[in-house]
């Protein structure tokens, strides 16, 4: 049986928190993980944790200037799909900047179809946990165990510091590992290096 | 209401409901012995300040316990000290030399090379927590202690501690994930699992302990400061 999508919300008020839960409980395909009331470093700090594969805001909840910046603080915090609950404070240019939108009138397959669909669109180029790396990111993964800094593996690649940044964020994600000492213990368990070159 | 232990309950009602407490009661020096005891009586005869007992069992059982202003303004700073400095010894002395034994036993059939990474890994996690702790025992428990006497030491407050006290979760959570994804298919399942319940239960430990440090004795000695200005 494939396992529930994880769903996390973010909108202010409890009885759309409630509803939209059991919704999406109901329809056997997402699971609620964790409602939260605000966007504090709180709510922040556990989301980054946690990690959902889909988070649904409510725009209200961020003031009316950070609207747009709102999605990208919050790919800086989890590389969930991030969907805007669409309402009456809501305008058409926020809700671009989104991986889709519901609204509170959506019917319950409606809602579940919206939320599908916005999971598929990114699946392409959206890394899934625990899925193969890529032959960069191999390549990335070694010059880190061997010690290597963001900067001289760029140089050394040809590649922007912000790509290298962006690669070991998915190394990590896809591995589960984050510290350098853990990286080299992958890299050695899987043979991408050997023991002489770390040392 | 919410869950909660009362220094009128039996010790070993309390562990019935949360058996880590036998590890956490015994770093403060109360052993089963005592567990016959009301939570009062225990601490009367071994000498501990009942509520500082009672917070830090409270704090091990229920995650959503927030020990209230009043209740870090009563507690007893020198029991909390030898419950910290108690948990730091069983860390870096029982806790990792199991896992150290459990580990060596998992990785036999592993070839040199691998079993060398990874028991290398783990030396270092090792002495990173050796250092995180040494860190707290050479520099915040003197410095309370010095408070206690009435003495204020130059240049140092619990801030720069916390502003400086770092996570050590992250190495652990490593450890976790290449135990349980990526050891060589001829390490045996069974042991791996028990290596695995091992570092949970690390884990959830440390993290209760850091929350005792962050959220009751940092407080509590800003509280401490503020009385000897």
């Amino acid at each position: 049986m494939e396992s529930r999508k994880t769903v996390s919300l973010i909108v202010p008020s409890d009885i759309v928190a409630r509803g939209l839960g059991s919704i999406l409980e109901e329809s056997g395909e997402f699971s609620v993980e964790e409602v939260f009331h605000d966007f504090s470093k709180a709510a922040e700090s556990r989301l980054r944790g946690i990690d959902p594969d889909v988070v649904i805001i409510d725009p209200v909840i961020l003031d009316f200037k950070s609207r747009k910046e709102g999605r990208n603080m919050l790919s800086d915090v989890c590389d969930s799909i991030v969907i805007a609950l669409d309402g009456p404070a809501v305008t058409e240019d926020v809700l671009k900047l989104y991986d889709g939108s519901v609204s509170l009138y959506d019917r319950q397959d409606e809602l579940v179809r919206k939320l599908r669909n916005a999971l598929e669109t990114r699946q392409p180029d959206a890394v899934s946990d625990g899925g193969e790396l890529s032959a960069r990111e191999k390549e990335i993964l070694v010059c880190v165990a061997k010690g290597m800094l963001n900067k001289e593996i760029a140089d050394k690649l040809n590649l922007s510091i912000y790509t290298v940044i962006t690669h070991r964020k998915n190394i990590t994600r896809k591995t589960g590992i984050k510290t350098v000492a853990g990286l080299t213990v992958y890299a050695l368990l899987n043979n991408l290096i050997d023991l002489a070159s770390v040392q | 209401m919410k869950d909660i232990f009362t220094p009128d309950m039996r010790l070993s009602d309390m562990i019935d409901m949360n058996y880590t407490l036998m590890q956490v009661m015994s770093r403060m020096g109360v052993g089963l012995s005592n567990s016959g005891l009301k939570a009062d009586e225990a601490c009367r005869q071994c000498g501990l300040d009942v509520s500082t007992f009672m917070l830090i069992c409270n704090v091990y059982s229920f995650p959503e316990y927030v020990p209230s202003p009043e209740e870090i303004d009563s507690l007893n700073i020198p029991d909390i000290v030898r419950y910290l400095r108690g948990s730091h010894s069983y860390y870096t002395g029982r806790a990792l030399n199991n896992l150290e034994t459990s580990f060596d036993r998992l990785l036999e059939p592993c070839d040199e090379t691998r079993k060398g990474a990874i028991l290398k890994f783990f030396v270092e996690y090792k002495s990173e927590l050796e250092k995180h702790f040494a860190r707290e025992e050479d520099e915040v428990f003197p410095y309370i202690e010095a408070l206690q006497k009435g003495t204020r030491p130059e240049g140092y407050s619990i801030d720069q501690f916390e502003e400086h006290h770092e996570s050590v979760d992250e190495k652990l959570e490593d450890m976790k994930n290449i135990v349980m994804k990526y050891l060589p298919e001829e390490c045996d399942p069974e042991l791996k699992m028990w290596v695995l319940v091992s570092i949970y239960g690390l884990r959830d430990d440390l993290r209760r302990h850091t929350y005792v440090e962050d959220n009751v004795l940092v407080p509590a000695v800003r509280n401490l400061e503020r009385d000897g200005e």
